[in-house]
């Protein structure tokens, strides 16, 4: 049994008929503890006041933002290389919840940086880069939806997705060499504890899983709809020729 | 290859489009900001070396999609396709007559609408030199862009919406290459990596290019 | 030069077209290609010409030995008749263009930019391509839409000649070109029955993932 039967459509769609109440259910549970143990049980920063907690729905979401494409680049290169269709139709999936998910990061970024920073918006680095990224998000969908053979849409956007991140990198460092920027470090990194104290650390890991438990779970629930979506489009495409 | 370049050069030529019309843009871009800013020579100056990458990679962008739609439309792509050349070489040929016939049209007119725009003396030979660097990269990047767009009927919006986050990093060092030398400090630095992000471009992108042809062509 | 097809399929999207398509094409011989519209014979010609892979089967044949001419002639229309024919024979570097400009009687047109020619001249400049290129199979779809009766007859003395000097064609077409002993393969035969596309997303077991 290898890993790559799931790749089957309908192999994957039993699947995850059995897995998706689990991955939904554990969502709630995550998101529930930690925005409720992170918005009402731990206290105002001493800098930065109440505001603080928007972290609860920012880090997770611009964390998530860049996932979601790393996720995309993986799928579309294993489409490329091995031709699996649920790949590819999973990094379609994907795009809506990434550019969501950028979109979460950039409002919640500059409800939060209002009141810190005395501007709703800056051309920082961490900044531009998320805006380019909601570009290149914006692109990748266009170029889906505007193509009407499906597996030509899959080849040709994989192939904007290689390439694209690609310029995605370069841009982060043109960026940065651009302007340096006022955006605070990494909130979240192994080697710098420091940087947040406990009490707000632990609600933020659980805001974390519950954010990446319900990319997992809008990512297999879509994918399962484009799966549909295709099957009907294939049988409509089979009656035509009848 | 140098009769597909030829080719391409001579139907530029005929048409009639191809040159003056990329020309003709930068030109009203950069007349259209002074009306926009106000005409202190002051505020254009600072201005002005973002003013000129912006206009040249607009003017850039506006023959894109021309770069492989009428050969795909009138059949010509399917027999270059099957031609004994190798479709990377076709497209890096393609990029090469798109820049002859806008790239280096705008890096030459690039100085005089400088002085428009008030540009500062020490800039104007890294405006060329930024600029000689720079567009064959946009070039390029545009074959790609309009290699994913080329079956399309409407493709034009969409290839600019694709290619212009893929412009950044150029547009970044091209425009700070000029910024440096208007405020008397050494360019050297962005102008090399100017220079390096391009020659990359140009090696790497005809293959991607190449590929997303070959997908459309199926 | 030979071309074999083994068990051939061609796929557009997710349905397979056509499939177990297989015949032996040998030097000097041309093969006609039949069937209704849309059965699959641009697709397989397509296929033929390299331009799409095969979903399915074999296809041997030399590398950079077939030439192809679609619907649409690839001519550009600033260009001169001189001018189109040169390019193409620049890009197969063959060089001679004079006797594919006799062949289709193009002499009094050559300098006449390509807008100015009528759908027939055009169409024989088109087809012109193809002596330019010296290369020994044709892969023609619809060679003789809008030819007059003598054009067409000449275009027929042309791939005849063609064949008689080593190389072969495989032509779609719905008119009799009157080519001696040229096979004729009715591609309506080889379509795809339902059921059978291979594609994932036509499988039967789909329909019982949700019991």
């Amino acid at each position: 049994m290898s890993i790559w039967e799931y790749a089957n459509p309908v192999r994957f769609i039993q699947t995850t008929d059995r897995i998706l109440p689990w991955v939904t259910g554990a969502t709630v549970v995550a998101l529930i503890v930690g925005l409720f143990w992170g918005f009402f049980l731990t206290p105002d920063d001493y800098r930065q006041g109440s505001t603080v907690k928007i972290i609860y729905l920012h880090v997770p979401s611009a964390l998530m933002a860049i996932n979601a494409w790393l996720m995309m680049l993986v799928t579309s290169i294993i489409w490329i290389v091995r031709r699996h269709h649920v790949s590819a139709l999973a990094a379609k999936a994907a795009a809506p919840v990434g550019v969501t998910m950028t979109l979460i990061a950039l409002l919640t970024g500059a409800i939060w940086g209002q009141p810190m920073w005395g501007t709703w918006w800056a051309w920082d680095p961490r900044l531009t880069s998320f805006l380019i990224l909601f570009i290149f998000y914006l692109g990748y969908m266009a170029l889906w939806s505007a193509i009407e053979n499906p597996d030509t849409a899959a080849d040709l956007t994989s192939v904007l997705c290689i390439v694209g991140s690609v310029f995605a990198v370069l841009s982060r460092y043109a960026v940065n060499f651009w302007n340096q920027g006022l955006h605070q470090g990494a909130t979240l990194s192994l080697d710098k504890e420091e940087n947040i104290a406990d009490v707000f650390y632990y609600p933020l890991l659980f805001c974390i899983a519950g954010f990446v438990l319900l990319f997992v779970a809008l990512v297999l629930l879509r994918t399962r709809t484009e799966i549909r979506a295709r099957r009907i489009s294939a049988l409509l495409a089979r009656e035509a020729r009848a | 290859m140098i009769a597909l370049l030829r080719r391409d050069l001579a139907l530029a030529f005929r048409s009639g489009g191809g040159f003056g019309l990329s020309l003709a843009f930068f030109l009203i871009v950069v007349t259209l900001v002074p009306f926009g800013v106000g005409p202190e020579t002051g505020t254009l100056a600072v201005i002005a070396p973002g003013i000129l990458w912006v206009g040249a990679l607009l003017a850039c962008l506006l023959s894109l999609d021309r770069i492989f739609q009428l050969d795909y439309e009138d059949g010509s792509l399917d027999l270059l396709a099957t031609a004994p050349l190798p479709l990377e070489g076709i497209v890096a040929v393609k990029g090469v007559a798109h820049w002859l016939v806008t790239g280096l049209p705008l890096t030459l007119a690039a100085p005089v609408l400088g002085l428009l725009l008030s540009l500062p003396g020490p800039a104007y030979g890294w405006l060329m030199v930024s600029l000689l660097a720079g567009t064959p990269a946009l070039s390029f990047l545009g074959t790609f862009g309009a290699a994913l767009t080329v079956g399309l009927k409407r493709g034009g919006l969409l290839l600019s919406l694709l290619v212009l986050p893929l412009y950044i990093p150029t547009l970044i060092f091209g425009a700070e290459t000029v910024r440096r030398a208007a405020e008397g400090l050494s360019p050297a630095t962005p102008a090399l990596l100017l220079t390096g992000v391009s020659a990359a471009v140009l090696a790497l992108i005809p293959y991607a290019a190449a590929a997303a042809v070959r997908i459309n062509l199926k | 030069m030979e071309m074999r097809a083994t068990d051939l399929a061609c796929r557009r999207g997710d349905v397979t077209v056509i499939e177990g398509v297989s015949f032996t094409l040998p030097a000097g011989r041309c093969l006609i290609l039949r069937g209704p519209n849309g059965s699959g014979k641009t697709t397989l010609l397509r296929t033929l010409a390299g331009l799409v892979p095969p979903a399915a089967g074999q296809l041997d044949v030399a590398p950079d030995s077939v030439v192809y001419a679609g619907h649409a002639d690839g001519l550009k229309a600033q260009l001169t008749v001189a001018e189109n024919l040169a390019f193409w024979a620049a890009v197969y570097g063959t060089g001679s263009t004079a006797r594919a400009i006799a062949a289709f009687a193009l002499d009094g047109l050559r300098d006449r930019p390509a807008q100015y020619l009528s759908a027939g001249q055009k169409r024989r400049l088109g087809l012109a391509r193809l002596l330019v290129t010296d290369r020994a199979i044709w892969a023609l779809d619809e060679p003789t839409v809008s030819l007059d009766a003598a054009t067409v007859a000449s275009f027929a003395q042309v791939v005849a000649d063609h064949c008689a000097a080593g190389g072969s064609a495989v032509i779609a077409t719905h008119i009799d070109l009157g080519i001696a002993d040229a096979e004729v393969l009715d591609i309506g035969a080889f379509r795809a029955a339902p059921g059978r596309e291979g594609s994932p997303f036509l499988d039967d077991s789909f329909d019982e993932a949700r019991a």
